[in-house]
């Protein structure tokens, strides 16, 4: 099928403003949006810049706005999308080349939950023991690959870049809810703070926006809950 | 002119998959020492986070008897007995402890119904030494790499790790026999920046990109590798490449041999199922060379799905439940990629290349070793990019998992050992500018006529399938050797778009392009000169495994643009060689 990708361009060194490129080719409608990319990259203007690694939706590089939608350049087919297919950097983020963006905030909010397995007492000589439903409990958030697509989905986000935002809260949750983990009252803490859980507005852009299918908005309301629960 | 920074660190990390992150919580626990973490991707972009099925443990969770001896048989035998036994033996026996310290760092595991560890069969993993598949493979769902990755580098975090994102290490300094450090590109701002160390571990992956169907990352294009190739340190038994069986047609994407190991099933055009001849034992989980082979020999016959070169991998029989639990990811690729669901479709598959057996020779400790057994002070390597040599001529599933945890944490043990012992060595005057020079160079063809990276690479993907992959022969390798350095010389011409500094891609595609040809010369070289069939390395005109002039290891060295094959003894210390049948 012939294609047409309107690519959102910005290339400080040599130009000031931002502008969008036309690229018309062939594809095929099994193709990712990232082949497209690719063919535009390494076949027509070389300059056009941005991350990608695995192309299978795993590593979450590619994280970007394809007519609009927040999604995974590959996860997303050519032939799902159209003919005409825009490309935008992801939104709320400072662009540092074409669809490159800056990270470092998504990162540093992302830190600031504690995101990593609390628990002081020594280890048993095995594996600490967990039921399968004590498993379940998390199972959803541990899929998250940080590709920054709901948090930059998130008016609340857009508007108050201090906002944690959903990706740190989901991050959050994994640790919350797994029964080995003791660092929660801190956790809990954090997001209770006014620019934690409370900004978010229950807009759903988060959920519909994950490339892994997490229900984000869910979880993010058991947070609160805990919170809480936790306060009461 | 590039500007130059310049850092000192006790030790450094390059790369921040498995191995990498074992390696640097071990050296952040150690408390004094000033470790950073040098990566070409945000950390956890890294390859380790795309492993699907399982890390293999003898930990008999699932009322089955297991034990590290017969993994390590198993790891032998897979091997086609060049893996050295010495250090199967530290693996295999490490893996249970560091299994259970991935739990105790709060990875996520699936669990049996007691509430353990959950565990599946995998290929080639047997009971009581080659009787019958045994469930050996400790997995989360299909997600264990990623769930791996994402605990490691949350443990990083809690240990306060220095990381340095997005900066591509462009050169090693490596002076009189040890390594002092590295030159890394901050592809953020296109500087140089220095970095000294007493110890330097390359933890760089794999470099399947150099063939066209691959599961592997376009970054993974064996940095690591050629840069140490490129300053005298030879290559191991860089001939011996997995293709894993079941990659999605034409995409390459892993589908994991988790699939088989719950009770899918490989059939041929005919439905039938093609691994009962090839494999009588074992079958679908007969390890992945002899997996592999068996779908090209299907192909081959005309019994192809329409005659064409694919077969299929049937998980129809697995039901919904197994599916949806316990391989969601399979699912949803089979359901993204190629809108048909694995419930109730067979899914469509050839051999993708996925693993390198070969890599830097290193000891157990993860120091590299030179060419007559020397150790290269300072420098040592982990992971794909490191051969111990664990996986010999075939590696079994779940063991590259293994492999990055036993030896990251062993490497980084060593290195913190080893800086407490050792000074900061001298680097030369303007160690960065080797690569100021060629960084430079490249930069200023922008917008000139030349070569073009990314048609260099299409060309020696397509021809290394061809003549470099699953089945060789005499005439394939030396054609490919030929073609190979035609491309290698036409990739001294490439000329590049992207003129600027900042995030230059462009730059970074066509520096690597160049090191990915080197690779695939130093591997054509090594399978040419090995004229016998073991494990990965299937020669047609050479069709049986010679242990009397073969058991032993390929190293290879660059010097002139030519590999310079030399070779080193393989450790049996239990287990004699013999006849490998599934």
């Amino acid at each position: 099928m012939r294609v047409l990708f309107k690519v959102y361009r910005y290339q400080p060194e040599t130009r000031e403003d931002a502008y969008f490129d036309s690229f018309e080719f062939d594809a095929e409608p099994t193709d990712r949006v990232l082949d497209g990319l690719n063919h535009i990259k390494w076949h027509l203007d070389g300059t056009l810049t941005l991350r990608r690694s695995c192309q299978h939706g795993i590593c979450g590089s590619d994280a970007l706005r394809i007519n609009g939608v927040n999604r995974l350049a590959c996860k997303v087919l050519i032939g799902d999308v159209g003919s005409k297919i825009k490309i935008e950097p992801l939104m709320g983020f400072t662009v540092i080349k074409d669809l490159v963006v800056d990270m470092d905030r998504f990162f540093s909010h992302y830190r600031s939950v504690m995101p990593y397995f609390v628990n002081d007492e020594a280890p048993p000589d095995r594996e600490r023991l967990q039921s399968v439903e004590a498993r379940d409990a998390y199972d959803d958030t541990t899929k998250c690959i940080l590709c920054a697509a709901c948090t930059t989905s998130c008016p609340s986000a857009w508007s108050n870049p201090d906002f944690i935002g959903p990706a740190a809260i989901v991050q959050a949750h994994r640790f919350i809810f797994d029964d080995r983990d003791e660092g929660s009252e801190e956790r809990l803490a954090a997001l209770g703070q006014r620019d934690g859980v409370w900004r978010c507005r229950t807009v759903f852009n988060c959920t519909r926006a994950c490339p892994k299918e997490i229900q984000i908005t869910k979880a993010i309301g058991e947070v609160k809950k805990a919170i809480v629960a936790d306060r009461s | 002119m590039m500007s130059i920074h310049e850092h000192t660190f006790d030790a450094i990390v390059v790369g921040a998959g498995g191995s990498g992150l074992m390696a640097a919580v071990y050296l952040a626990k150690q408390g004094s020492l000033r470790t950073a973490v040098l990566s070409k991707l945000y950390p956890t972009r890294s390859h380790t986070g795309t492993a699907q099925g399982g890390i293999g443990a003898a930990l008999g969770n699932m009322g089955e008897e297991d034990h590290w001896e017969w993994h390590m048989f198993d790891t032998i035998k897979g091997s086609d007995y060049l893996g050295d036994q010495d250090a199967i033996e530290v693996m295999c026996r490490e893996s249970p402890e560091v299994v259970y310290e991935l739990e105790h760092m709060g990875l996520p595991f699936s669990r049996t119904e007691d509430g353990r560890i959950a565990q599946r069969r995998f290929g080639g993993h047997t009971s009581n030494f080659g009787e019958a598949p045994v469930r050996r493979a400790c997995y989360a769902a299909d997600r264990t790499g990623h769930m791996i990755l994402q605990t490691l580098y949350q443990q990083s975090i809690k240990h306060d790790v220095e990381f340095f994102d997005e900066f591509q290490v462009v050169d090693l300094l490596i002076e009189d026999g040890s390594c002092r450090g590295a030159v890394a590109l901050n592809i953020a701002t296109g500087e140089l920046h220095i970095f000294r160390s007493k110890a330097l571990v390359l933890a760089t992956g794999g470099y399947g990109q150099v063939w066209e169907i691959t599961s592997n990352a376009v970054t993974l294009t064996g940095d690591g590798l050629f840069l140490v190739a490129r300053r005298g340190v030879p290559l191991e038994d860089m001939e011996f490449y997995q293709f894993h069986p079941t990659g999605i047609r034409r995409m390459g994407i892993l589908i994991t041999e988790g699939v088989r190991g719950e009770g899918g099933i490989l059939r041929n055009h005919a439905g039938e199922r093609f691994m009962e001849l090839y494999a009588p034992n074992l079958k679908d989980l007969a390890s992945r060379d002899v997996v592999s082979r068996a779908i090209y020999k299907e192909i081959r016959a005309g019994r192809g799905i329409n005659g064409e070169r694919y077969v299929h991998l049937d998980a129809t029989q697995l039901g919904a439940e197994v599916i949806e639990n316990k391989l969601p990811e399979i699912a949803d690729f089979c359901r993204t990629y190629l809108g048909i669901d694995p419930v109730t479709e067979p899914i469509p598959i050839q051999p993708t290349a996925h693993y390198a057996m070969g890599g830097i020779p290193t000891d157990v400790d993860g120091g590299v070793v030179g060419m007559q057994g020397e150790p290269v002070r300072g420098l040592y390597a982990i992971g794909e990019c490191a051969c111990v040599s664990v996986h010999g001529a075939n590696r079994l599933g779940t063991n590259s998992l293994v492999d990055l945890v036993v030896f990251g944490r062993r490497a980084g043990i060593a290195m913190a050992e080893y800086c407490r012992g050792a000074d900061l060595e001298p680097t030369g005057e303007d160690p960065a500018g080797r690569s100021r020079e060629e960084l430079e160079a490249l930069l200023s063809t922008a917008g000139k006529d030349g070569e073009n990276a990314a048609e260099i690479r299409r060309e020696m993907k397509e021809l290394m399938m061809d003549n470099v992959s699953v089945f060789r022969t005499d005439e394939l390798l030396s054609e490919a050797k030929v073609k190979l350095e035609e491309l290698r010389e036409r990739a001294d011409r490439i000329a590049i778009d992207d003129p600027s500094r900042a995030f230059n891609l462009d730059l970074t595609d066509a520096w690597e392009t160049r090191g990915m040809v080197e690779l695939a010369q130093i591997t054509t070289e090594c399978a040419l000169n090995r004229t016998e069939s073991r494990g990965a390395h299937s020669r047609e005109d050479y069709p049986d495994r010679d242990d009397e002039n073969w058991l032993k290891h390929t190293l290879a060295v660059v010097r002139d643009g030519a590999s310079e094959i030399g070779y080193k003894p393989v450790s049996i210390t239990r287990f004699e060689p013999k006849e490998r049948v599934y």
